[in-house]
């Protein structure tokens, strides 16, 4: 009896110590709890994949094992984070754009190849100086509330997005649009402060209904293949058929639920129980794992991993440490122990998949470890006994974890004393990102389809600029390949500026990490993008 | 009543205490929620623009009392972090009142579970450890190890465990497929059952094993040599005096267990993807949604104190000496 008591005495204090752990619980990391970390990361997010079989490349279909389509059926696809808005242009996430993809459409879209199609516009022109662009719309395109788009609808969304309607951009790469004039029912010319050759592919921006952003029912209207049923926090989203698409004969599936998934640990058990179909974010051992079993496939992603070196710490200042960094760095190490060396090695901030665009430097400080340089240029700058280096990992991502253990021991070799300090999502935002407030960091940059979104952001005064890189010539270089018109004038300035983010040692690049999805065997067409998105429409159960 | 009083001051006093706790907590730890909402590509004028939705422009005094102010109204604030659909925010309320019915549930039949098995358990342990005998003395050391076991393993590892095997060995049900208590009301009774027991297993070790010693220190009291002195059987003593006045203790530790699982089982939640009340606390821990992780920690205080407090309660029905002390 006094044991009640003295347990009603201790209760306060109990309660105090239990909220103190979450709190705790909410600073040091969340191990296991995939949902929430990512989320907000339209950058910088890798999803954990690795895998086996990397022979489909960018671009191609699931099509070897195709049978003979059929219509109908319902899929489930496991997801890992919650989504982060259901508007359009206020979805920040990859994880939620990814999804919204398959609901909502621009004036344009891209396809499978990294090329822009025409969607809800049927045709469009830019004028000589770039700055005035004239869309005609496609007849026949309807919102899935059945109402045909209108010019009022495409001009509405785009003063939307842009903050023309209330001086609020919600898109920043459309925040230089100065006007959206309806020249007729079926034509819309946009006009633009500045010309960018890379303006055209923000035109991808979801179309929606005028007026549906203050429409109180608040209903997702967009003219995708599948149209919005359900969303319930923290279960999922629910999207089904949309009868009247525009592109004849898709999708084929009746209905699509996207459901999230907890933690990368129960997503195995419940692709081994039969309860999600498909699955995008596999492991390299849980490919191994469901190889007998699903049908496995995997691509390039569209991330650039990087051990990003903070250009404005005292030690990492020296151009001769950052170099010593990336000789003593072994790639291919890396790639076999992460990835099941199916990653792509990179040295500068550009995807080898914008083949354009891209130029190979891995011969600059070669794929692997070259400790006798490292140590040459370590002496040179001073250091000849090595360093300490902190490295900061978003500790929810278990791929980049991985990652920086190897490039621990990697560096350890040339006599830098590297540490890990593994820090939860939000913590890295603010402290790696925000404040950069860090020495080195492991993490990855998500990119879009243009060469421009992955190379401004080291311009020397960029808000993005976290790695605090300082390059005039790069900053003029940039500014050349912004404004060139002649595509092979812009690729020729974009290699420049690899050229020299790689001769300065900016970072240390690592590699492109693959995407290995798992796909129940009945099911075929899965395609993949080099954009960021999970495109159910083409996806159909074979016939038996 | 005097007693009530007493009781009721010191649970507001506790919620208000812990509200502020939780709200100080969230400007110690580092992360800027515009930031978690927004990510890396947003414009400066869309952030400045949440920052004033949020209140978040205003100094963290009048931010407190502000939302406590709203909170008393009975307004409980919008969620930072999941929306209700394209222009709005889902209401606190409305998510939580979503997903409390799930934990409560799951509490419900772990607790069921618990009483079912641990009691009878504890019993048959107390009696085989008291008698001697060879048969008697294996009973048991292997109720020991058994229930030692059981409480070692953690208890994320110990959901998996279930899951392989219930799920994808013996396939009893389809890991992952969560049925809505709103779409089918007994699938999602049969899908809470493993997860139950999962919650269920350490607790039923625990409580056999603090039965089992509380009966027999019982054993060893002057009344039941009285007992069998006027000629009682040892069946009689046994349940008639002794498992009476062991359950005593007993039941203040089902109450700390009760206690323990209505205010959420994150951990279960987690491996069994529940969408409870404890595992939208870690979610939105992580996101710093601040007006959900507010209200569910209130929620969490609130149940505790009044688990506590009807034990109390019971101890009194039980026990009339307490209420004279």
């Amino acid at each position: 009896m006094k044991n009640l008591f003295f347990m009603k005495r201790k209760l306060f204090s109990l309660l105090l110590a239990a909220l103190l752990t979450m709190a705790v619980l909410g600073g040091c990391g969340s191990d296991g709890t995939g949902e929430s970390s990512g989320d907000n990361s339209s950058m910088e997010s890798v999803k954990d994949s690795t895998e086996a079989n990397s022979e489909e490349s960018s671009g191609n279909s699931a099509e070897a094992n195709s049978g003979e389509p059929v219509y109908g059926g319902s899929v489930v696809v496991g997801i890992q984070q919650d989504i982060d808005s259901l508007d359009p242009h206020k979805a920040t996430a990859a994880g939620t754009k990814e999804i919204l993809f398959n609901i909502f459409e621009g004036l344009v879209k891209p396809d499978k190849n990294g090329d822009l199609m025409n969607a809800i516009a049927s045709d469009y022109t830019v004028s000589e100086d770039g700055l005035v662009y004239t869309f005609t719309l496609r007849e026949g395109v309807k919102f899935h509330n059945g109402n045909a788009v209108t010019a009022e609808d495409v001009k509405y969304s785009l003063e939307r997005a842009s903050g023309l309607l209330d001086g609020t951009p919600l898109i920043s790469s459309l925040s230089v649009l100065t006007s959206v004039d309806i020249i007729d029912d079926k034509t819309v010319q946009v006009t633009v402060g500045s010309a960018n050759t890379e303006l055209i592919y923000s035109f991808v921006a979801a179309i929606i209904p005028a007026g549906s952003g203050e429409d109180a029912s608040g209903t997702p209207i967009g003219t995708g293949p599948f149209s919005f049923v359900s969303y319930t926090p923290q279960v999922g989203i629910v999207v089904k058929k949309n009868a009247d698409y525009w592109q004849e004969g898709l999708p084929y599936l009746d209905e699509v639920n996207f459901k999230i998934v907890n933690s990368p640990d129960t997503a195995l058990m419940e692709i081994q129980g039969g309860s999600i179909d498909i699955y995008p974010y596999l492991t390299d051992s849980q490919a191994n794992e469901l190889k007998s079993s699903f049908r496995i496939l995997s691509a390039p992603s569209v991330n650039v991993q990087a051990l990003f070196l903070n250009n404005a710490d005292p030690v990492l200042g020296d151009v001769r440490i950052r170099q010593a960094i990336c000789y003593a760095l072994d790639k291919d190490m890396v790639n076999d122990f992460v990835a099941g060396g199916n990653a792509t090695l990179i040295s500068s901030a550009m995807l080898p998949t914008l083949q354009t665009y891209y130029v190979d430097l891995n011969d600059t400080y070669g794929t692997g470890a070259n400790i006798e340089k490292a140590k040459e240029l370590m002496t040179e700058a001073g250091y000849p006994d090595g360093f300490d280096l902190e490295i900061t990992v978003p500790s929810n991502y278990e791929f980049h974890m991985q990652t920086a253990e190897v490039v621990a021991e990697e560096l350890k070799a040339a006599g830098i004393n590297a540490v890990i300090n593994p820090v939860e999502w939000n913590t890295w935002l603010e402290e790696c990102y925000t404040n950069r407030n860090y020495q080195s960091t492991i993490c990855a940059i998500t990119s879009d389809m243009t060469p421009g979104y992955l190379m401004n952001r080291f311009q020397t005064d960029s808000k993005k600029n976290f790695i605090n890189f300082a390059s005039a010539e790069y900053d003029e270089t940039y500014q050349k390949a912004a404004a060139a018109m002649d595509s092979a004038e812009k690729a020729e300035y974009y290699k420049q500026l690899q050229q020299i983010l790689n001769d300065e040692a900016g970072s240390a690049f690592i590699q492109v990490p693959p995407i290995t999805i798992a796909m129940n065997p009945k099911l075929a067409g899965y395609v993949f993008y080099p954009v960021y998105v999970q495109d159910m429409s083409t996806v159909y159960f074979v016939e038996n | 009543m005097k007693y009530f009083i007493k009781k009721i001051i010191t649970l507001i006093m506790t919620l208000f205490l812990v509200s502020v706790a939780a709200f100080l907590a969230f400007q110690i730890i580092p992360g800027d929620v515009v930031t978690t909402i927004l990510g890396t590509e947003a414009t400066p004028e869309r952030e400045e623009q949440l920052r004033e939705e949020l209140g978040l422009d205003k100094p963290p005094v009048v931010r407190y009392f502000n939302w406590a102010e709203d909170v008393l109204r009975g307004d409980l604030g919008r969620s930072y972090r999941y929306s209700k659909n394209m222009n709005e925010m889902m209401p606190v309320a409305e998510l939580i009142g979503d997903k409390l019915p799930v934990t409560l549930w799951l509490a419900a039949v772990a607790v069921f579970l618990i009483i079912l098995i641990s009691v009878p358990l504890g019993v048959l342990w107390a009696m085989s450890a008291s008698r001697s005998g060879r048969a008697a003395h294996f009973m048991d050391a292997f109720l020991g190890v058994i229930t030692q076991t059981t409480m070692a393993i953690p208890s994320f590892f110990l959901g998996i465990l279930v899951t392989y095997l219930f799920g994808i060995l013996f396939k009893l049900f389809v890991p992952g497929r969560y049925i809505s208590y709103q779409e089918d009301f007994a699938g999602f009774l049969g899908y809470l059952l493993f997860p139950a027991l999962s919650i269920a297993l350490p607790k039923i070790a625990m409580t056999a094993r603090f039965l089992r010693n509380s009966m027999l220190t019982e054993l060893k009291s002057d009344y039941v040599r009285t007992a069998y002195s006027k000629g009682c059987t040892r069946k009689r003593v046994m349940y008639g005096h002794v498992l009476r006045n062991a359950l005593m203790p007993v039941v203040t530790f089902l109450g700390m267990i009760i206690a323990e699982i209505v205010a959420g089982s994150i951990v279960i939640e987690q491996v069994f993807g529940l969408p409870g009340i404890g595992r939208l606390l870690i979610s939105s821990i992580n996101t710093r949604d601040f007006p959900v992780v507010e209200i569910l920690i209130l929620y969490i205080t609130f149940v505790v104190i009044l688990v506590y407090f009807l034990v109390d309660i019971l101890y009194r029905v039980i026990d009339p000496r307490i209420s004279e002390k």
